[in-house]
């Protein structure tokens, strides 16, 4: 089925020239990195992680957030879902493939990065994740190949699919579980020892993905001959509606626990991103745009007037996509470092190369996306 | 019996899967501590320190110990808060102990200076984190770190609620007196974290590290802490210690006699 | 043979590319130049002998990294009535001073680069940066 991404549009070959230049850009500064160190980050002794790491977070998300596609077409035999659940499972495999290059220009030895797989350590939750991630990444890459190749011949699936499409549902919980038990169970950092980042996790993942996927599927239909229909957009809307809600709320319950306790260390992160801590605020417009950003998608979600429109569903989905972008990754990430184990405020802003790093990154991420729907497309345009 | 191509590769997976997951659980079951933490096995030597406070007075008392320390271990030296590289360094005490720290505390203390430095928990979240055992806890103690397993991830430097760990952002040798490096203690490389091991390569041919060397008047007290006769036993029955962050469950063993 | 014409010269200019390492070695003037390693010795003998050694020095490094650095092992091992440590730092550099002399010549023939010296120094050498 390869050969099909082989042949496309003049607006296909641009896509993929498009990207390629970001990808060789970004890789040129990451020989840079290589080749000097992380210093060319703006990453610091206080603020370890990054912009890199940022993304790997709200990406392990959208990965995770196949499920909620897959779960209602294949337990629940949801048919509204029948043409969307591969596009789903073909963005989980962008996604975890992105996850997996960011964690990998992230690290300080990156060619020592098989020491992971030398030396299992089962106490520490990186190992697991790595595990679980590339686990998830081969379930999608079966399942979505699979179903894709059985629906060329026109025949059904086989039956061992089944299996592991029902292992790939909590599979795509966990992986996203133990992503947020990375920071949870660390002891010195406020803003994430909580019970409940797993659960905020979940709920922001499963606003952000199908935001993304409500948004591919309008690219989609407005550049190939593959148009998934409104009905599915309209679901997409909804469930993004309620988890968005679920998100909005375990923030609101966070604020609470912090400043209704009045434990110092408790608010002092959330001081430092929407009001500013010692003077330093230059992350407080980024996190009350997100803020805003959030409610307003939810008004326009939640009200089936203004969802029914689908040029202010696509600004939603735009507008969650953006708001968890700014809240899982720099507000979430950057914001657990400060203040630092001294209770001093240290800033972090990026530098240009890891700029261009992490968008080379979401370049090879969006071009493995390109030719997959590109052979989706072509596939389900056979018999048209 | 006869195999179709089918059946051959479902029963190659999972007898893969088996082999895979068995070695992981061997690892597991072998013996090895699933959560860090040295068991309290009183006849076993369990290293510790003690900062006595009042010790230090002037600059030079704080400037004995991490001089030494920068030297011997060819530590990097560069102007460059964001990126340094520090072991063993001062911090004025409401930065040092955050949870004791008021308006009125006792006038000696408030505008201090603390050495700190790794506090060699006996619950190390920095071990507890780490993908590769390039950290770990030995028998005795101290926790280690092996530069050349680090594959640079930073998950202890996110661990650690002390922030007693560097990581090498660029070459460190760019920032050593070239001609005065130690040669007989390695540099490190960029890409990889470092911290205060408690000069495992001093304690473990029986000798004290090199600030409780350096130090005057014993300031800095080192020994055993499972020997009821040593310095540092004695110390800490007489005079009244705290430890930094204590409520985290670390169990930091730099103790700081005030 | 479908166009055999294109194939065959095809597979013989192949054929001629993959091999040229032997050729080129064969008639060129550098080979014959097997490295000659230069040791300034300060002791007799080393922790073992050279023929072992030549094999399997990488693998006895690692050994005593993991000895000391992972198992603190700091215990000497005595040959020939030489005590020395399990450290490339205090052991084999001292006799082994000088890396472009030594070490280099015969990791440049064989076209390895071990980077262990990205962080153990040696005296008869600036210090040079990290590769």
């Amino acid at each position: 089925m390869f050969e099909k991404a082989l042949t496309g549009s003049r607006r296909y070959w641009i896509l993929l020239a498009l990207l390629a230049a970001v990808i060789l850009t970004g890789f040129i500064f990451y020989l840079k990195q290589v080749n000097q160190g992380l210093i060319v980050t703006g990453m610091s002794r206080d603020i370890s992680w990054g912009l890199y790491i940022a993304q790997f977070t709200f990406l392990v998300g959208v990965a995770a957030s196949a499920v909620t596609v897959v779960l209602p077409y294949y337990l629940h035999d949801y048919r509204v879902f029948g043409k969307v659940t591969i596009l789903g499972e073909f963005l989980a495999i962008s996604s975890v493939a992105m996850c997996a290059l960011f964690i990998f220009v992230d690290l300080g030895q990156p060619f020592r990065v098989l020491n992971v797989f030398i030396h299992p350590t089962p106490n520490s939750l990186m190992f697991w994740d790595t595990v679980v991630l590339l686990g998830y990444l081969l379930l999608n890459l079966v399942i979505g190949w699979m179903s894709l190749e059985s629906e060329r011949r026109h025949v059904p699936p086989p039956a061992w699919l089944r299996p592991l499409i029902y292992i790939s549902i909590p599979w795509a919980v966990s992986i996203h579980t133990i992503t947020a038990f990375l920071y949870a169970g660390l002891p010195g950092r406020h803003l994430w020892l909580s019970a409940i980042i797993a659960a905020r996790f979940l709920a922001s993942a499963f606003s952000a993905g199908p935001a993304l996927l409500i948004i591919l599927c309008i690219i989609l239909r407005k550049n190939t001959r593959f148009d998934v229909g409104r009905e599915p957009l309209q679901a997409l809307g909804k469930i993004i509606a309620y988890a968005l809600s679920a998100h909005v709320f375990f923030i609101l319950l966070e604020f609470f626990t912090a400043y209704y306790s009045g434990i110092p260390s408790h608010s002092h992160s959330l001081d430092y991103l929407f009001f500013g801590l010692d003077g330093h605020a230059t992350l407080v417009p980024m996190l009350w745009l997100s803020a805003i950003l959030a409610v307003a998608a939810l008004f326009l979600l939640i009200n089936p007037n203004t969802r029914k429109k689908e040029g202010l569903l696509l600004f939603s989905a735009a507008a969650v996509f953006a708001s968890t972008w700014i809240d899982k990754g720099i507000g979430f990430v950057v914001g657990g470092f400060i203040p630092n184990p001294m209770d001093r405020v240290v800033e972090y802003l990026p530098t240009v190369p890891e700029i261009m790093i992490t968008l080379g990154v979401w370049a090879i991420g969006f071009f493995i996306l390109t030719l997959l729907y590109r052979i989706t497309v072509s596939v389900r345009a056979q018999d048209l | 019996m006869k195999l179709n191509r089918k059946e051959f590769l479902e029963r190659a997976g999972r007898t893969g899967l088996a082999i895979f997951g068995s070695t992981a659980l061997f690892e597991v079951l072998s013996g090895r501590e699933l959560m860090a933490g040295v068991k309290n096995d009183p006849s076993a030597v369990r290293w510790a320190m003690a900062v006595d406070i009042p010790k230090f007075v002037n600059s030079s008392d704080y400037e004995r110990c991490i001089q030494v320390c920068n030297k011997i271990h060819n530590i990097p030296q560069m102007n460059d808060k964001m990126h340094e590289i520090k072991w063993i360094w001062k911090e004025k005490y409401e930065h040092a102990f955050p949870e004791q720290s008021f308006i009125q505390v006792r006038s000696d203390l408030k505008e201090r200076d603390i050495l700190v430095m790794c506090n060699q928990c006996n619950n190390p979240p920095c071990v507890r984190v780490c993908p590769t055992q390039a950290t770990w806890q030995r028998k005795d103690g101290i926790v280690m770190m092996d530069m050349h397993r680090c594959i640079g991830c930073r998950y202890c430097m996110a661990a650690c609620p002390y922030g007693s760990r560097s990581f090498n952002f660029a070459d460190p040798r760019k920032y050593l007196d070239i001609d005065n490096i130690n040669m007989e203690y390695p540099t490190r490389t960029r890409g990889v974290v470092e911290k205060c091991d408690m000069c495992a390569e001093r304690i473990d041919i029986g000798l004290k590290p090199l600030c409780v060397d350096a130090c005057r008047d014993n300031s800095l007290i080192f020994g055993n802490l499972n020997d009821p006769k040593s310095d540092i036993r004695r110390a800490l029955k007489k005079r009244y210690a705290i430890r930094r962050k204590p409520s985290l469950g670390t169990e930091p063993q730099v103790y700081y006699l005030v | 043979m479908y166009d055999s014409s294109k194939v065959i010269p095809g597979l013989l200019v192949f054929l001629i590319l993959v091999t040229v390492p032997v050729w080129y070695n064969l008639f060129s003037k550098t080979s014959g130049n097997v490295p000659d390693p230069v040791i300034d010795r300060k002791y007799n003998e080393c922790v073992r002998p050279a023929k072992t050694m030549r094999e399997t020095h990488m693998v006895l490094l690692n050994e005593w990294r993991d000895r000391v650095v992972r198992d603190s092992d700091r215990s000497t091992i005595t040959v020939d009535g030489a005590v020395y440590h399990r450290s490339l730092t205090n052991t084999c550099i001292k006799c082994h001073s000088n890396k472009a002399q030594f070490c280099d010549r015969c990791h440049n023939y064989m076209d390895v680069s071990p980077d262990c010296w990205d962080c153990h120094s040696f005296p008869e050498e600036e210090p040079h940066e990290a590769q």
